[in-house]
């Protein structure tokens, strides 16, 4: 073994272990946490009790909250709906438009590598007889707009496409596709679950009809997300995919989680305040991270456009290094991998393999996710960690040595198991 | 997923890491997996013509953590031992002593067909048939 730095020492102001996944779920934001704590106690009130001040108190703190939603993407209070997170909020959406709009048609447009609860709801809906094209993506991850164009037909109600993706964040072209969808009178829905809070977002700017945000995200908690619905131009109509009371202009029923509500609200309040300069704070630590690597090491690559991108993400694979190896050395870092050996499926990321990476590269994959919390000093330790791991990886990757020495791995028959 | 205190131990220290001249007539040279499986191990080892013994065991290993553990341990296990005894190491040895999960037996798999690739191309550079390397033991 070579001298490399294995365990570099914990700068001054670091705690271990440091939380860089933040594309998964974010920590709560102290303010946000307050703003929340009387709705769970003193205020417990049923927002729908119209009779008596516990509920007129509950109402008026739900509608607050719908306010501070709805300003943060350009919206009204009303266009914004209340669910459990985003996973539902893409379902109600998708489900609940293929319903309503079946008289019109039956055909649906989303792309490769968006979420599973875009992609399998979608699966779900061609069961019942609808027809869904998966848009390609491009190496930099962003749809072609003329695949898009080419796609519509006189038969398409919904085109469905992120605004960020979770796993390499690039950020899809949304007001082309708002436009286009617009020009031809097809209703557009985004998952803009990583957009919002870090990227400006505007509905009426961007010609989005149905957008679905969650709030553990930006810094709220888990449980709890929006739909916004636009009510005007044109109005967009979506049949309940939850029968019960008829909350929220009965597109979806349920007791509303008041404190959960007031907490994604807070949320939107604080993004909307401090995005700006957040953006700016996670650029830098983002860019820093991907320089202090390309310094020091060969054979990295970033997955995804770098131009359209969120600020806080950073995809790179390591190539010729196992992504759980890689993991398992920096264990005091939370960051996460598209290796298959991370999964649940054993198959490497769909999303980087839709980019038309090799699966050795995607396994070579990690993501680093900076958020509100992070410091530069957590950068740096984390690229002295990284930076250490993959040396010592690499001594020990046959791959690695036979690169070195020219030898060329695709032209070798590996016996595939 | 948590790892074994053994399996974290091999990652740590991973032994026998490194590479012997594969044009050596002593020299046996396994490589098996695939880099798009996510693992790929190369195992090598000496073997003393006179004896049959492999008397070294080299390894380098893309893979996960548990498939750096499976390969550093076969290098452990089979030096020392003959070219016949060192055949008779099994995946559910290693599975054992590593106290694998069931979604990482397959490194216990290629270990051992590491193992096993690496005496083949030792038996083929020395003409040795299947038979005479059982014979010697």
């Amino acid at each position: 073994m070579s001298n490399v730095t294995m365990n570099p020492e914990v700068p001054a102001g670091v705690t271990l272990p440091i939380y860089m996944d933040n594309h998964a779920t974010s920590p709560m934001d102290p303010r946000v946490l307050e703003a929340m704590l009387p709705y769970f106690s003193g205020k417990f009130g049923n927002a729908a009790s119209r009779n008596h001040s516990f509920g007129w108190e509950a109402e008026q703190a739900v509608e607050q909250a719908r306010e501070q939603i709805a300003r943060l993407i350009g919206a009204t209070a009303k266009e914004i709906i209340f669910t459990s997170g985003a996973t539902e909020s893409n379902n109600l959406a998708i489900k609940g438009i293929a319903e309503m709009y079946r008289e019109r048609g039956n055909h649906i447009i989303t792309q490769v590598t968006e979420h599973k609860a875009v992609l399998d709801t979608c699966k779900r809906l061609e069961k019942y007889g609808y027809r869904v094209t998966y848009l390609p993506v491009k190496a930099d991850g962003l749809i072609d707009l003329d695949d898009l164009r080419r796609a519509i037909d006189d038969k398409t109600i919904l085109v469905t496409i992120m605004s960020a993706n979770n796993e390499i964040g690039v950020l899809q072209p949304v007001a082309e596709i708002g436009k286009i969808c617009h020009e031809k009178g097809v209703i557009f829905h985004t998952d803009a679950v990583q957009a919002v809070g870090k990227v400006p977002v505007d509905v009426q700017a961007m010609n989005i009809d149905v957008l679905s945000l969650t709030a553990h995200k930006i810094y709220g908690p888990k449980g709890v997300g929006a739909l916004y619905v636009r009510r005007r131009n044109p109005r967009v109509q979506i049949a309940a995919q939850i029968d019960g009371g008829g909350h929220e202009r009965g597109m979806r029923s349920g007791t509303l989680n008041v404190a959960g509500i007031v907490g994604l609200g807070k949320a939107c309040a604080i993004a909307q305040e401090e995005m700006a300069t957040e953006a700016e704070h996670l650029r830098a630590m983002r860019d820093h991270l991907r320089a202090r690597m390309e310094a020091e090491l060969d054979y990295v690559e970033v997955n995804g456009s770098w131009e359209h991108r969120l600020p806080g993400n950073l995809n790179m694979s390591f190539i010729y290094v196992e992504g759980e190896s890689l993991l398992m050395g920096i264990n005091d870092v939370a960051v996460s991998s598209g290796s298959a050996c991370t999964s649940a499926t054993l198959e490497p990321s769909y999303v980087l393999k839709a980019l038309g990476l090799g699966d050795d590269v995607a396994h070579s994959s990690i993501r680093f996710g900076l958020g509100r919390f992070n410091t530069m000093a957590e950068c740096d330790y984390v690229a002295d960690k990284v930076i250490g791991i993959v040396k010592k990886l690499r001594e020990l990757s046959p791959l690695y040595e036979m690169v070195k020495e020219g030898i060329d791995l695709s032209k070798i028959e590996w016996a595939a198991h | 997923m948590a790892y074994s205190d053994k399996v974290v131990d091999h990652y740590n220290n991973p032994r026998n890491v490194g590479t012997l001249d594969k044009s050596s007539e002593e020299v046996g040279t396994g490589l098996v997996g695939a880099p798009e499986c996510g693992d790929v191990m190369r195992l090598q080892i000496r073997v003393n013509p006179e004896t049959q013994v492999i008397e070294e065991a080299k390894f380098k290993t893309f893979g996960c953590g548990s498939a750096i553990a499976s390969s550093s341990l076969a290098t452990e296990w089979v030096k020392g031992k003959t070219v016949a005894e060192a055949l008779e190491i099994r995946n559910t040895d290693i599975v054992k002593e590593l106290a694998l999960p069931p979604v990482k037996i397959h490194c216990s798999v290629l270990a051992e067909d590491a193992i096993r690739a690496a005496i083949g191309d030792w038996k083929k550079k020395n003409g040795v048939a299947e038979t005479e390397a059982v014979a010697a033991h």
